[in-house]
Formats: C-alpha cells, structure tokens, sequence
C-alpha cells in the first residue's frame, strides 16, 4: 500500500500512471483497477465556495488509513492500493482525495475502493474549513452519509 | 503523570491552543481530562477522543505519556 498525504496540488492521474510504472511486479496480474478521485466544488450547502483549508492530525491520519486499508485488504482479494489526499489550501476543481485499487477481478475493486472512501470520509481525521465568496469562513459540520440517495 | 492533550480544527480555535501538557497524580479517564481542560464544560455528543492516536470511548482511563486528543466530526475526502 502507498499513502501520501501532499501539500501542493497533485496530478490524480499522473499518480495512478507513476504507481503502476513503479510497480513492475503488479504488471499481467491485475484485471480490475478501481479509481475514485474526489474533487473540490465551489459550492456547498447553498453557498458559493471559493477556497478551502483542510487539516489533519499528522500521524493518527496516516496510522487510521494504513488500519482502514489493512482491514480491506484482509476482507477482499487486492493486489495493491494507492490513496493520496491533499491537505493546506485547496482551490475549485482541484483533486482532494485519490482512492486507486488494484485486483484481480472488478469486485474485489469496486468493493474495496468504496470501503476505504466511506472509512475515510467518516474516520479518518482531517477537516474542512470553507472560505466562501461572500468571504465567511466556517468548518464543514459532517461529512454526509455517501450511502444515501 | 504527565501527558500532552491536543485539539484540533474548530476545537482548536474555540479552545485558543493548540496543545498542552498535563501533570496530574491520580488515575484520570479521558472525561476528567476534557473537565480539566475545558474547565468543567459538558462533552458534546459530536466531540471524539482519541488516545495515542486511536479513538477511545471516555471512559478509557490514560497513562504516563500518552498523547489524548479531542476534535470534531472528521470531514476529509
């Protein structure tokens, strides 16, 4: 597994295409790759949004990640995973969040990306703070439930 | 005992600090500790716990060097 918590804005694609070039040994065995790229919006909750500071606690996000990919991996048949999420000043249209999965087959991928996106989403400390275009700024309450309609 | 207590996001500014350390003699779970540092104000039910990293209920009692945190909902992704 590869986890990159990054300061700067990052290329989602450019990381999928320089995790499989780095890994020669995943090459003929992987049928499935499962890609989620969560990007930021400029608008939440009726607001325009033009900005966003995002915070984590160094360490405990990464050891919760590590546990969160961990746990898949034992639960599903996965060859190797890669998640990358922005922290520091993040603008519209910039991506946040990479969640790629490598397997055998396209269920054991879908699955798995889907799992470690909502653990994330609802365990994994980091937080939002918006700073909207009227120029108020305010911490993002929750993350809403990904599973409901 | 001595411990370091953190908080974050917007348990960090409404607190003003960032962080601090604790000396305490007797036995203290998480809750006598959000006492303390909060001077006595009651724990939101949003509010999580974590203790050298981990996420622990309030009950859970804390010992020599352990790093307690406090923070609001996470909101990553």
């Amino acid at each position: 597994m590869n986890i990159k918590i990054v300061e700067k804005s990052f290329d989602p694609w450019g990381e999928i295409q320089s995790f499989q070039n780095s890994s020669p040994e995943m090459r003929g065995k992987y049928g499935a790759t499962s890609i989620f790229v969560g990007t930021m919006r400029d608008f939440n909750d009726g607001d325009e949004v033009k900005g966003m500071m995002l915070e984590h606690y160094s360490g405990m996000t990464e050891k919760k990640l590590a546990d969160i990919i961990t746990a898949a991996m034992q639960k599903w048949s996965i060859i190797d995973v890669l998640v990358v999420h922005r922290i520091g000043d993040v603008f519209p249209d910039d991506a946040i969040v990479l969640v790629a999965v490598w397997s055998s087959h396209r269920g054991d991928a879908f699955d798995t990306s889907r799992y470690i996106m909502e653990a994330l989403k609802s365990t994994v400390p980091f937080w939002k703070k918006e700073l909207l275009v009227s120029n108020n700024e305010r911490w993002v309450d929750k993350n809403t439930d990904g599973y409901k309609v | 005992m001595s411990i370091k207590v953190r908080y974050f996001a917007s348990l960090k500014e409404s607190f003003g600090r960032s962080e601090e350390e604790l000396v305490f003699t007797k036995t203290m779970s998480v809750a006598d500790i959000w006492k303390q540092v909060s001077k006595d104000k009651d724990i939101a039910d949003n509010i999580l716990a974590a203790v050298n990293m981990d996420y622990v209920q309030f009950d859970y009692l804390v010992k020599d060097a352990d790093e307690v945190a406090f923070f609001p909902p996470v909101t990553g992704g």
